[in-house]
């Protein structure tokens, strides 16, 4: 047993640390405010190598692995959420499956561009009618000559307005279910699909969030990623690296709530005194830093077990159902600790408050999370 | 042009650094240590050199056994070797004696130029660049903040009250340089991933042949005799003028008699 991470991961650690709090934390509320892309610093994180941080050397990426991911990730997370979420996106749902099912052409055409942030990824899952039911998408998928043609509408997709790689789920067989269905790469030059209404969120706001319309959608015959019919054990054999990295976001954005409480008590005086000074305080800053650090060790664990290609379906559950459920908790403990400060956004607290939501609703909900973890218990 | 930069690791002043209850020194515990930030820039500065004028950069260190991962940084930032001088006689060294070591060290390298911080953000000494320039029996020029070689001659500029001194030094020297010189690159990770292949070389006294008598504790001619945290910061004062003139009074006669910096 030993908790110590290794010399190489501590120098990824820190350099992520020192990017983010250089580059990315000055800017992140601005960003926030104006619904920006922060095109420049997803720029500076592919130039370090996290955007490909466990696409292999060859294929122009890091050759790092899930842990190394995971701390880099909670450090973007603490200075921008929003970042963190493009980050993820591209590292776990695009060159990810690309790398475990791709065939050697797709590898070499996509995941040195996606590795290099010249261009950005995106997953399209989700379809209006198939949320949690993911196995009940409607888009279809037919051979016609010597390519597929798309039909379908795909909501909720990160990334989608800035990208250029689309990995799309879509029925290819008539029986329903998780049996039938095959995933795809399109390209954003492929003949119809086009990104459609960009949401307007609560929380994320400098990342995009699109509908994705597939109207006649040709795309080449190779362009199948995996075999047919196999694109649900594709699409969750993804999530379970996706949902580390988002259990990673998630533990960044409660250490920004942590760090900015803990500032912010020694600071803020009331009664003659620091409100650090009364155990009220006290003990919220006390649960935070518990739960933090449970969380972080589950993360960690996760993705320990996915480098050593060990199962950790459960494990990646527990680690984002417990991590985004504790950004929750400090995000909504610092707005309290903070006050009326909390609720206006001279301070980030209500950004962190806003963005901590949605890690326990995408890539699966907390109730889907339990669904898994007492399945693997149960089943 | 082979480069040797000297690299000291020191607290990350990020964190909060904390002295020992007894006075003897800070606790080092739980301390997160880094690449100093001054030796980032002269990393960087090498590597530019480099970059311009082929050739390879060194980074040497004298320090214990935590401190390979400060060289470990710099060669991530993509310096070609490192050479770390560990030896537990080093314990308790002064800063003459650690100049001492690097130049016996520095005698062993190929070298046209030696870089260094201006100074070290634990100590703030400022001691160690122009005392191994001594030892070396070298040219130095220290806080530089421009360097430029032609002809094995550098042209450095130096930030000096009211203006800029610019000096030409013939190589191979010493500099210490300032943190406007550059703005360092970050270790990338197939950087990292490069560094960790790496072999860092590390050396003894002995094998420098140093006698550890004339370098190591007893040879210090400093002695930290007491550490004593700053004081505590005291809460602002708020004061609630009549007029904007009266304001202005009370700042002006805040700044001259209680902050005495007018």
């Amino acid at each position: 047993m030993d908790f110590a991470l290794s010399e190489e991961h501590r120098l990824v650690q820190q350099t992520a640390r020192d990017f983010a709090t250089r580059e990315i934390l000055p800017v992140a509320s601005q960003l926030d405010a104006e619904h920006r892309f922060p095109a420049a610093i997803v720029r500076g994180l592919a130039e370090l190598g996290l955007m490909g941080v466990m696409v292999p050397e060859e294929y122009g990426g890091a050759g790092m692995d899930n842990v190394a991911y995971v701390l880099a990730m909670e450090e973007v997370a603490r200075a921008c959420a929003s970042t963190a979420a493009i980050m993820s996106v591209n590292n776990s749902l695009v060159c990810d499956p690309i790398l475990r099912y791709g065939t050697e052409e797709q590898k070499r055409r996509y995941l040195p561009v996606l590795a290099s942030g010249r261009e950005i990824g995106c997953y399209c899952l989700t379809e209006p009618q198939a949320g949690s039911d993911a196995a009940s998408l409607q888009t279809t998928a037919r051979l016609d000559g010597d390519g597929w043609i798309l039909n379908g509408t795909k909501v909720f997709v990160t990334n989608a307005r800035e990208a250029w790689v689309f990995i799309v789920y879509a029925r290819t067989e008539p029986e329903a279910g998780p049996r039938g269905i095959s995933a795809f790469i399109v390209e954003r030059d492929h003949p119809g699909i086009s990104v459609g209404k960009v949401e307007r969120k609560m929380g994320l706001l400098a990342s995009s969030t699109c509908e994705v319309l597939l109207q006649d959608c040709r795309v080449p015959r190779d362009n199948l990623l995996g075999a047919r019919g196999e694109g649900f054990k594709v699409a969750l054999s993804t999530l379970d690296g996706g949902r580390i990295g988002i259990a990673a976001q998630a533990v960044g954005i409660a250490r920004a709530a942590l760090e900015e409480s803990v500032a912010y008590a020694r600071e803020r005086r009331q009664f003659g005194r620091p409100i650090a000074e009364f155990q009220a305080i006290q003990w919220k800053i006390a649960d935070m830093a518990t739960r933090i650090d449970a969380a972080r060790l589950l993360t960690l664990r996760a993705a320990w077990l996915r480098d050593q290609g060990r199962r950790c379906t459960a494990e990646a559950s527990m680690a984002k159902l417990f991590a985004s459920e504790t950004a929750m908790f400090a995000a909504h403990q610092a707005v309290q600790i903070f006050g009326g400060y909390g609720y206006i956004k001279d301070y980030p607290v209500e950004r962190y408050f806003r963005d901590a939501k949605i890690t326990e609703i995408y890539e699966g909900t907390s109730e889907i999370q339990r669904l898994v973890i007492a399945r693997n218990l149960l089943a | 042009m082979d480069v040797v930069v000297c690299v000291k690791q020191v607290p990350d002043t990020e964190q909060p650094i904390r002295v020992r209850p007894d006075g003897s020194g800070i606790e080092e515990q739980g301390l997160n240590w880094i690449l100093n930030y001054y030796d980032e820039h002269a990393v960087e500065e090498a590597l530019r050199v480099r970059e311009k004028h082929g050739g390879t950069v060194t980074v040497v260190c004298v320090g214990p056994a935590r401190a390979t991962e400060a060289l470990r940084t710099a060669l991530a930032m993509g310096a070609d070797e490192a050479v770390h001088v560990q030896d537990p006689a080093l314990e308790g060294a002064d800063h003459l004696a650690v100049a001492r070591v690097l130049a016996e060290t520095i005698r062993q390298l190929r070298c046209d130029l030696v870089l260094c911080g201006r100074l070290a953000t634990d100590d703030n000494a400022s001691v160690v660049g122009p005392a191994l320039a001594e030892y070396l029996s070298l040219p130095q020029a220290t806080a530089i903040s421009k360097l430029d070689i032609s002809d094995g001659v550098a042209t450095v500029e130096r930030e000096v009250e009211g203006g800029v001194e610019v000096l030409q030094v013939p190589l191979p020297a010493v500099f210490t340089v300032e943190r406007t010189i550059n703005e360092p690159r970050y270790p990338t990770l197939p950087g990292i991933m490069k560094a960790k292949r790496k072999e860092i070389r590390t050396l003894t006294l002995q094998d420098l042949g140093l006698e550890p008598g004339k370098v190591g504790a007893q040879a210090a001619r400093v002695r930290y005799s007491r550490f004593d945290p700053p004081p505590r910061r005291e809460a602002g004062r708020v004061v609630t003028p009549d007029s904007p003139e009266e304001g202005a009074r009370l700042i002006a006669q805040f700044l001259q008699e209680t902050a005495k910096v007018l």
